[in-house]
C-alpha cells in the first residue's frame, strides 16, 4: 500500500497525469469523456466490450469462489484435529473421571471400553470424526442431555445477540470512521479516536456491569438484566428462534417491546466493543482511499466531492472493513461468553460457562468445536461477500 | 562508536519530538511506571490485609478509612485492587513473554528458511486462527485443568500467531539484505546470521506488537478469571473481583465491581497507549 501513500504527497502538485486504461472503443467525444465514464455513463461502442468482459468477470469470480470454498476445508480439518486433541488431553484418566469417585476397577474398564478409550489413538480419532458427522457431540454429564441438542436449542439466543450487536456497531462505527477520515483533525476525528481507544481498553464484562448500574439501578430505564424476556411475557411461537423476529411475526407488540428492552443493554455492551476495530479500520481505509491515485483521477475529472467520497472512495474503502469483520467476529464470539454471563442470557456462551464450573468437558469441547465451525463458516461467508463487493471483480454493467 | 553515539542522540531527539507532539505517550509511560510500582510494592503499601474479613464492616461505601469501600465479607476493596496488580501483571507478562519467545522463534525460522518449516508452522498458525481465540483459550484451560499456569499457557497460545506473523514478515524481508549476505560471506552460520544479524533488526516492530498485545493479554486473562477459570477466591484478582461485585451491582453496591474494573481498564489503556507511542517512535509512517 506504500505507493498509494506516496501519491498522497503529490496530490496537490502538478503530478504527471496518466489516464487509466479506458475500455472505450469509440474515440472520446469530448474532453469530459473520462469524467462521464467514471460517472458510470457508457459510450455506445462499449456495449460489445462490456458483454465480453462481463462473461469473463463472471467466470473469474466463479473460480475465485470455488477456490475460497476449497480453502476452508484444511481450516475445518485443523479445527477437528485440535478439538480431538483437547478432548483427549483431559487431566488424569477420562474413564475414571466419567465413572465417578465410587467406581471400582471393573466399572472403570467397562466405561473405558464404552468410550472407546481402549483403542489406539488413530482409531479413536476415526470414531470421533464419525460421531461428528452424525452430529453427535457427546453427552453432558451435568444435564444428561446430548450436547449438540442443547447447543442447537441455545444457539438462536446467542446469534440474536451477536447479530444485533454487529449490526449496531456497523451502523455506528463505519459512518463514524468515514466521517473522521473525511473531516480529519476536527472534533469528529477526535471523538472517533476517543471511542476507538476506549473500545479496545474496556473489558466487555465491565462495560456491561457499568451499563446495568446506570440504566437499571440509577435510571430505571432498562429491565432487570436476567435473560431474554421478562417473566411477565410468554415467549413467542418459535419460528426463527429470535424472540424479536418471532414476536413481530406473531404480531405481539408487547412481547416484541419486552424482548427488545431485554436485548438493548447486552447488544450495546457487545457493540461498544466491536465498534472500535470497525471504526478504526473504516477511518484508515478511507484515508488510504482518499489519498490514492484513482481518487485524484476522479477529482481531476471533475467529479463533485460527494460523488468522490461516497461513490469512488467509499466503495473501495469498504474492502478492508469487510476483511476486518472476520476478526471482529472472532472477538464477538469470545466476548459473547462474557456478556451472556453478565446478563444471564441463555445462549451457548453461558451454557459453556456453566459447564466449565462443573468440569463438564464434553459440553465445553462441544461448544468450542461448534464456535470454531461457525467461525470458519462466517469467514467463508465474509470472503465470498468480499468477492461480490470488490469493484475490481464487479462485472461491467 | 561516534556513529552509534550520533544515532543514539538522534533517537533521543526523535523521542523528545514524539513526546512533544503527543504528550499522551508521556502520560502512558508515567502510568506504566505507576502500575509497575504497584505490582512491586502493592502488598507492602496496602493499608489493610486483603484477605482479612470483618462481618461488622461488610458492604461499606467508600470512606476515608476504606477508600474503595468494603466487600460482602468486609474486606478492604482498595487493598485488594492494589495487591491484585501483581498477580494480573504476572499472568499477562508471563503469557506475553512465552508467546513472544515461541512465536518469534517459529516465525523467524519460517521467514528465514521458508520451505517445509514455513509450510508446517503456517498451517499450525492458521489452525489456531481458525478458532475464535477467547473460546479456544476456554477450551485449553478446560482440557489442561483449571489452574493459573494453564491460564498463562492458554493466553500464550492464542497470542502466538501475532508474533509468529510479524517475525516471519520482518525476517523474510531482511533475509537477502546486504548486511545478512555480508555476514554469510564472512563465514557465519545460518543460525548465527539469523540470531545475531537479522533478528535484532526485526526487533523494533515486534516490540510495538508486544506492547499492544499486553493490553489484550490482560483483558483475556481477566476475562477467563471472570468466568471462573484459573484464579480462585479468595485470591484478589481484578477479573474475579468484578465477577463477585457483579452480584451486588443490581442492589446498588457499585464500588465492588467498578473499582477493580477501572484498575483493569487503566492497565489495558496504558499498554495500548504505550504501544501507539512506541509505534510512533519506531515507525513514523504508520502513525494514525
Amino acid at each position: 500500500m506504500a505507493p498509494a501513500r506516496e501519491a498522497a504527497g503529490v496530490m496537490g502538485g502538478a503530478a504527471p497525469f496518466a489516464p487509466p486504461p479506458a475500455p472505450s472503443a469509440a474515440p472520446p467525444a469530448a474532453p469530459t469523456a473520462l469524467g462521464r465514464w467514471l460517472r458510470g455513463e457508457r459510450l455506445a461502442g462499449d456495449a460489445a466490450v462490456a458483454a465480453v468482459s462481463a462473461r469473463a468477470a463472471l467466470r473469474a469470480r466463479a473460480l475465485m469462489i470455488f477456490r475460497r470454498v476449497a480453502l476452508a476445508i484444511p481450516a475445518l480439518i485443523g479445527v477437528v484435529v485440535v478439538s480431538f486433541v483437547l478432548t483427549r488431553a483431559l487431566p488424569g484418566d477420562p474413564a475414571a473421571y466419567f465413572a465417578g469417585p465410587a467406581a471400582d476397577a471393573a466399572s472403570i474398564a467397562q466405561i473405558r471400553a464404552n468410550l472407546g478409550l481402549d483403542r489406539s489413538l488413530p482409531e479413536q480419532f476415526l470414531v470421533y470424526v464419525g460421531d461428528l458427522l452424525r452430529g453427535d457431540l457427546g453427552q453432558s454429564i451435568s444435564t444428561g442431555q446430548p450436547v449438540a441438542e442443547e447447543l442447537a436449542r441455545r444457539l438462536p439466543a446467542s446469534l440474536e445477540l451477536t447479530l444485533s450487536a454487529l449490526a449496531l456497531s456497523t451502523l455506528v462505527g463505519v459512518p463514524l470512521g468515514v466521517a473522521a477520515a473525511a473531516r480529519q483533525g476536527t472534533w469528529v476525528d477526535h471523538a472517533c479516536r476517543a471511542l476507538v481507544t476506549a473500545g479496545v481498553s474496556l473489558p466487555t464484562f465491565f462495560t456491561g456491569i457499568a451499563l446495568v448500574y446506570v440504566f437499571y439501578y440509577l435510571l430505571g430505564w432498562a429491565p432487570s438484566p436476567l435473560g431474554r424476556l421478562d417473566f411477565l411475557y410468554l415467549p413467542p411461537e418459535p419460528v426463527t428462534g429470535f424472540y424479536t423476529i418471532d414476536a413481530a411475526l406473531a404480531g405481539e407488540g408487547e412481547t416484541l417491546r419486552g424482548a427488545l428492552a431485554q436485548l438493548a443493554l447486552p447488544a450495546i455492551t457487545l457493540a461498544l466493543f466491536t465498534m472500535a476495530p470497525l471504526a478504526r479500520m473504516a477511518r484508515a481505509a478511507m484515508l488510504e482511499a482518499l489519498g490514492s491515485d484513482y481518487v485524484r483521477t476522479a477529482r481531476a475529472a471533475g467529479l463533485g466531492p460527494r460523488k468522490v467520497l461516497f461513490g469512488v472512495a467509499f466503495s473501495n474503502a469498504m474492502l478492508p472493513v469487510v476483511t476486518t469483520l472476520g476478526m471482529v467476529f472472532s472477538f464477538t464470539l469470545g466476548a459473547n461468553v462474557l456478556v451472556e454471563k453478565v446478563f444471564a442470557w441463555p445462549g451457548v456462551g453461558s451454557y459453556a460457562v456453566e459447564a466449565l464450573v462443573v468440569s463438564d468437558y464434553a459440553a465445553v469441547q462441544g461448544f468450542v468445536l461448534a464456535m470454531a465451525a461457525l467461525f470458519v463458516a462466517l469467514n467463508l461467508g465474509i470472503d465470498l461477500l468480499y468477492t461480490l463487493i470488490d469493484p475490481r471483480t464487479r462485472s461491467a454493467q | 562508536m561516534t556513529d552509534a553515539a550520533a544515532a543514539s542522540s538522534g533517537f533521543w531527539r526523535h523521542a523528545a519530538h514524539v513526546l512533544r507532539d503527543n504528550p499522551v505517550t508521556g502520560l502512558a509511560f508515567a502510568l506504566f511506571v505507576l502500575i509497575v510500582f504497584a505490582a512491586a510494592f502493592g502488598p507492602a503499601l496496602a493499608p489493610h490485609d486483603p484477605l482479612a474479613s470483618n462481618a461488622a464492616l461488610a458492604l461499606q461505601p467508600p470512606s476515608a478509612a476504606h477508600w474503595f469501600g468494603t466487600d460482602a465479607l468486609g474486606r478492604d476493596v482498595f487493598s485488594r485492587v492494589l495487591v491484585a496488580t501483581r498477580l494480573d501483571l504476572t499472568i499477562s507478562v508471563a503469557a506475553v513473554a512465552l508467546s513472544f519467545v515461541v512465536g518469534a522463534s517459529v516465525g523467524a525460522a519460517a521467514g528465514y528458511w521458508g520451505g517445509w518449516v514455513d509450510a508446517v508452522s503456517g498451517r499450525m498458525i492458521d489452525t489456531i486462527m481458525a478458532f475464535p481465540l477467547f473460546v479456544l483459550a476456554m477450551g485449553i484451560v478446560a482440557a489442561l485443568g483449571n489452574t493459573v499456569e494453564n491460564i498463562i499457557y492458554a493466553t500464550a497460545i492464542i497470542n502466538l500467531p501475532f508474533y509468529a506473523r510479524v517475525a516471519r514478515a520482518e525476517v523474510a524481508i531482511r533475509r537477502e539484505a546486504g548486511f545478512a549476505q555480508a555476514a554469510r560471506l564472512a563465514g557465519a552460520t545460518d543460525l548465527r546470521v539469523l540470531a545475531l544479524h537479522i533478528f535484532p533488526n526485526a526487533l523494533p516492530p515486534m516490540m510495538v506488537q508486544l506492547s499492544l498485545n499486553m493490553g489484550w493479554a490482560i483483558l483475556n486473562a481477566a476475562g477467563l478469571s471472570f468466568i471462573g477459570l484459573g484464579v480462585r477466591p479468595p485470591t484478589p484478582e481484578w477479573g474475579i473481583m468484578v465477577a463477585e461485585g457483579a452480584n451486588y451491582i443490581v442492589s446498588g453496591e457499585w464500588w465492588l465491581a467498578i473499582f477493580p474494573g477501572l484498575a483493569l481498564m487503566l492497565a489495558v489503556f496504558t499498554f495500548n497507549l504505550l504501544g501507539d507511542g512506541l509505534r510512533d517512535l519506531v515507525d513514523p509512517r504508520r502513525r494514525t
